[in-house]
């Protein structure tokens, strides 16, 4: 990738591939996002539980869009993440962005897996079924099983930056690949169901519905992003367990 | 507050069920990838300082 | 370019000669597993016709699949994949080559073969010159898209189940618009936007898929 190589990026793009800085920058982003995650979260999850009023269809039922959405949300914008950060470790070969790319697919698979349970789980009151074949659930599961790919994958090459180098392309690949699932699926679930009752499609929610759905969304995102730090860290500490830094750092 | 009581919020007009299982799957997800990490950062520690330790003594 | 391209389908397919039955086996299991929707379901025609669309390209998907074997296995195996590798031409040339080859042997002979197990499942006459087209540009897609599954699992142990895994879900689109353009002409509707469709999805792939796999392989070369 030669032609990146003339490309002068900011000071801190370059400081962050480096295995030690990126550790002590983790551990001092931290706390702040472990805070407003927790604030956010409790916040977004009291006002949604006990002061957003029921919808009028779907009763109190509704309030399970409080973990459905911020879940799918996640779930997505985990894999595309995933794929930037694989993307990113490719063509500057900084071993820190795949060891990223990495922790973040068990997080965004659990996510995915989350969106689809609370989807399930409100298909049940909804449509009297726990299983529908709605083109949004159908589109999960698909999401579902590229996490699993690139999870397969990854567990299956022994060596760590050859895996990091092809579970990159394989998510580069599939996040390309989303889009058009996405609007295959939309299109063969019209074909097939004509005009189902769709979970989350409300033209219109008032802010008191909507404002602890953001508080929760923005929550979950500081929660992912303090997991995936920790879990990088993790990552870090296990692959450059042998360099002095490493040893300086637990020896006190 | 939407509830008048708290047995009313308990079972949310029938849709109790759904709704807390839906929340005891949040929480159950945030909690359980929260202690895999962390586990896996105390062990990490552990396994290197051991390391150390034998490594100094030698 | 062009040369060491026919060269390497000429070297693939003349290896492949030599075991014929080789070549016959993506097709024997394609026949094989439409045979198992009947006595599995029902012998019922007004039945089995509805949903014969569906098994053909299903059972085409597990074919090209299982097909995938082929692409790269044998020339890691024996260490020539690496020479290739190094011969002063681009990867992505020798992806292409690969997978004209898997395509001629797995796809080409499912194409030919639809119409026959299609009428077996009581497709719609009508439909059966859109069942060929559809599978006509749908299966170099699914070649295309496998070769990216076959690059990344070179030098992967017992790697069959782990492909499947990676590229199924990357055929699920190829799959939806095959079915769709097949039931659409079963009731006389128009099909041209629905291959339109397929055609666009070959091409994309065509743009991206020969680079990544090119790509999987070099990564692929560096265990050892």
């Amino acid at each position: 990738m030669s032609w990146f190589d003339n490309w002068h990026l900011p000071k801190w793009f370059y400081q962050m591939a480096s295995p030690k800085w990126f550790y002590d920058f983790g551990a001092r982003l931290q706390p702040w996002f472990a805070g407003l995650a927790l604030i956010l979260i409790s916040w977004g999850l009291v006002w949604g539980l006990l002061y957003a009023p029921a919808d009028y269809q779907q009763g109190n039922s509704f309030r399970i869009i409080y973990v459905h959405v911020p879940a799918a949300i996640l779930g997505q914008s985990l894999f595309l993440f995933m794929a930037v950060a694989g993307a990113i470790g490719l063509i500057w070969k900084i071993k820190v962005a795949f060891m990223v790319a990495r922790s973040a697919t068990l997080v965004g698979a659990s996510f995915t897996a989350l969106a689809l349970i609370t989807g399930a789980v409100w298909g049940k009151p909804t449509w009297g079924t726990y299983w529908v074949w709605d083109a949004r659930l159908t589109s999960t599961l698909i999401l579902l099983f590229l996490y699993t790919g690139v999870m397969a994958l990854n567990q299956a090459i022994p060596d760590r930056s050859v895996a990091g180098r092809a579970t990159a392309i394989l998510a580069i690949i599939g996040s390309i690949n989303i889009p058009i699932i996405k609007y295959s699926v939309d299109w063969w679930n019209t074909l097939h169901q004509p005009s189902t009752f769709t979970l989350t499609s409300k033209p219109s929610m008032p802010p008191e519905m909507y404002i602890p759905l953001l508080l929760m969304v923005i929550g979950c995102y500081c929660f992912c992003a303090w997991l995936i730090m920790q879990r990088t860290r993790n990552e870090i500490l296990d692959q450059e367990r042998q360099s002095s830094w490493v040893a300086r750092y637990l020896e006190d | 507050m939407y509830f008048t009581s708290f047995e009313q919020f308990i079972n949310m007009n029938g849709h109790g069920f759904y709704v807390w299982l839906s929340y005891a799957c949040f929480a159950l997800l945030v909690v359980t990838n929260i202690w895999v990490a962390q586990q896996r950062h105390r062990r990490l520690r552990k396994q290197i300082k051991s390391r150390l330790g034998r490594s100094a003594k030698v | 370019m062009m040369s060491f391209m026919f060269a390497i389908i000429r070297r693939d397919l003349l290896l492949v000669m030599r075991y014929p039955a080789e070549m016959l086996n993506p097709l024997m299991f394609f026949v094989l597993v439409v045979a198992l929707f009947p006595l599995g379901i029902s012998p019922e025609a007004s039945l089995l016709s509805q949903v014969a669309a569906g098994i053909v390209w299903v059972a085409a998907l597990l074919a090209t699949l299982l097909a995938l074997d082929i692409l790269f296995k044998a020339d890691f195996a024996d260490g020539s994949l690496e020479q290739l590798l190094m011969a002063h031409q681009p990867t992505w040339i020798l992806v292409l080559a690969k997978v004209i080859v898997h395509w001629l042997i797995s796809g080409l002979p499912l194409v030919l073969l639809s119409p026959l197990v299609a009428s077996m499942l009581f497709l719609p006459a009508e439909a059966l010159p859109t069942l060929m087209f559809s599978l006509l540009v749908g299966t170099p897609t699914l070649s295309l898209f496998g070769a990216v599954g076959a690059a990344l699992v070179t030098g992967v142990k017992n790697a069959g189940m782990l492909i499947s895994l990676l590229v199924l879900p990357l055929y699920i689109p190829v799959l939806i618009f095959g079915t769709g353009a097949v039931a659409a002409a079963a009731q006389g509707l128009p099909v041209s936007g629905y291959l339109a469709y397929m055609a666009a999805m070959l091409i994309f792939a065509l743009m991206i898929t020969p680079w990544a796999a090119a790509m999987a392989l070099k990564v692929g070369q560096m265990q050892g």
